[in-house]
């Protein structure tokens, strides 16, 4: 069984009907890449999957557990929302880094706020642990809560040195994001979507707010992740680069699959009349 | 009367000015934010109320505001007068909160969507998106229009005196009788020295804020 089904997204904004139906399957490990022309719905899909959006109907299902189903009708409160969202990670075009934050708390802040929950969660469990235990005194509890709290900020800040490292922009780490260039903001983006370990990792033109000569040091950091594994939906119109990162390729036209298949299947047998024409029209090149 | 008699006289008029400068300031930043949200409600007739009642008061000079409380419940329903100086902070407060809203309202306005997606994206709740993310974003935008308005304040306090609460230029005003016009220009330095003083706090609160840019 695929590791991502997406069965039947349909999704209207008021009378337009975007999302027709799309189905979706996906590896563990594979990178799919969202090809279509402009308005063809690939960022309504992506928001969908991201639950930024909710699908008029259809069904998703994330390493055998449903995420969401239309037939099902409970209105899920904010926290599990917030649990099923963290299970992807979304890069925005226009990066939508915090710009009052550096670089570091950048890719921190959403890690350390989890991490204040799991204190609690970790608390309420000392607590309940100490009436049985006797043992376990009110200091005990508190030292260990603490250890706890500087251990997982460790762990943090190291994983986000580590990031950095990767993104290949260590010695950044304290600057704001309006000291950098744009290429450098979408891989501080991608650093922070990655701390989060997201099981999917979702990228909407990641490349298309960036200056041509900026796109292939973005690209590169994808492309490294493609080595490590990661499983990816990548919305682009970088052709070059989604022929060659890809396992599949969609395209998608007016809210439907129009074709799928490998990228040599996609890119050089193009069977639609629209692919053929989508196609002839987007010239060819890599970012790098 | 010499100068230090009169200049002691009118410190004590300009204490009620900071007093109703300083009494209004908190009462009507928060409210401001209330009405903010409420005019930014996504239930409509709220949004409709609220926008209508912020229409009023921007749309009717402040000295009417203070008759208006001040007399108003006495004429129509034979309450008991307020204290003048409450009837004062209570038109105040509500006149500068309307306006501080929809300062509040733009600011918040002008954050873009991404921030609020991108905190989602990021498991963050409404809360904290809004404390960790929006609120230092939206104070780096309003300090120039709010610092605008509450040097306007500064000077406002003088309406006070249409009810007969003495701040300073009534204070001035009451040498008058004694031929003296001088304290009354003399005022004008007391203004320039509180708005002086405003204008460099609000100076350092956005040099504070300049170490990043949008
Ligand atoms: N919130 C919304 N309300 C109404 N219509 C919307 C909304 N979001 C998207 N649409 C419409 O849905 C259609 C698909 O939009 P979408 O952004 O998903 O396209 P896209 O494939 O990402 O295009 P692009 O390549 O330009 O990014 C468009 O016609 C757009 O106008
Ligand atoms: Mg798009």
């Amino acid at each position: 069984m695929s590791y991502l089904k997406i069965e039947n997204f349909n999704k209207s904004f008021g009378n337009t009907q975007v999302l027709k139906g799309i189905d979706i399957d996906l590896n563990q490990g594979e990178v799919v890449s969202i090809i279509g022309s402009s308005g063809s719905g690939k960022t309504t899909l992506l928001r969908c999957i991201n639950f930024l959006e909710t699908p008029s109907d259809g069904k998703m299902t994330l390493d055998g557990q449903v995420l969401y189903d239309s037939k099902i009708e409970v209105k899920d409160n904010e926290k599990v929302l917030r649990e099923k969202r963290l299970n992807f990670g979304l890069v925005f075009q226009s990066f939508n880094l915090f710009p009052q934050y550096n670089v570091l708390q950048n890719i921190t802040i959403a890690p350390l706020l989890l991490l204040k929950d799991d204190v609690k969660n970790y608390k309420k469990q000392l607590k309940e642990q100490a009436k049985t235990d006797a043992s376990l005194t009110r200091a005990e509890i508190k030292k260990k809560i603490l250890e706890f709290k500087e251990n997982g900020k460790k762990s943090i800040n190291e994983e986000a040195v580590s990031l950095l490292k990767k993104i290949d922009l260590s010695e950044k780490i304290n600057a704001y994001p309006c000291e950098l260039s744009g290429g450098q903001c979408q891989r501080v983006a991608i650093a922070r979507a990655l701390a989060l370990k997201p099981k999917i990792l979702c990228f909407d033109e990641p490349t298309s707010a960036l200056d041509p000569e900026l796109t292939g040091e973005v690209l590169k950091v994808i492309r490294s992740l493609k080595e490590d594994n990661r499983t990816m939906i990548i919305v682009t119109h970088e052709m070059g680069f989604a022929k060659n990162v890809s396992d599949k390729i969609i395209f998608m036209a007016d809210g439907v699959v129009e074709e799928q298949g490998t990228p040599k299947e996609v890119m050089e047998n193009p069977k639609s009349e629209k692919l053929i024409h989508f196609l002839s029209n987007v010239s060819e090149k890599d970012g790098e | 009367m010499d100068f230090i008699t009169i200049t002691l006289k009118l410190l004590q008029g300009f204490l009620t000015t900071c007093e109703i400068f300083a009494l209004t300031l908190v009462s009507a930043l928060p409210l401001g934010l209330l009405i903010a949200f409420g005019s930014m409600s996504k239930f409509k007739p709220l949004k409709i109320f609220v926008r209508c009642i912020v229409w009023i008061i921007r749309g009717t000079p402040l000295m009417l505001q203070v008759i208006i409380i001040y007399y108003v419940p006495g004429l129509l329903f034979h309450l008991p007068l307020l204290p003048r100086f409450i009837a004062v902070l209570v038109a105040f407060s509500i006149n500068y909160a309307c306006y501080f809203s929809e300062i509040y309202r733009s600011g918040i306005e002008a954050i873009p969507k991404g921030q609020y997606e991108a905190g989602k994206v990021l498991g963050m709740t409404k809360t904290q998106i809004f404390f960790k993310i929006i609120i230092l974003q939206v104070i780096k935008n309003i300090i120039p229009p709010m610092s605008n308005e509450i040097i306007t304040l500064v000077k406002d306090t003088s309406l006070a005196r249409v009810i007969m609460v003495a701040e300073i230029l009534k204070y001035a005003e009451d040498f008058t009788a004694y031929g003296l016009i001088w304290p009354l220009f003399y005022t004008g330095i007391f203004y320039l020295l509180f708005v002086g003083i405003l204008t460099l706090v609000f100076g350092w609160l956005e040099k504070k804020l300049s170490y990043y840019k949008v």
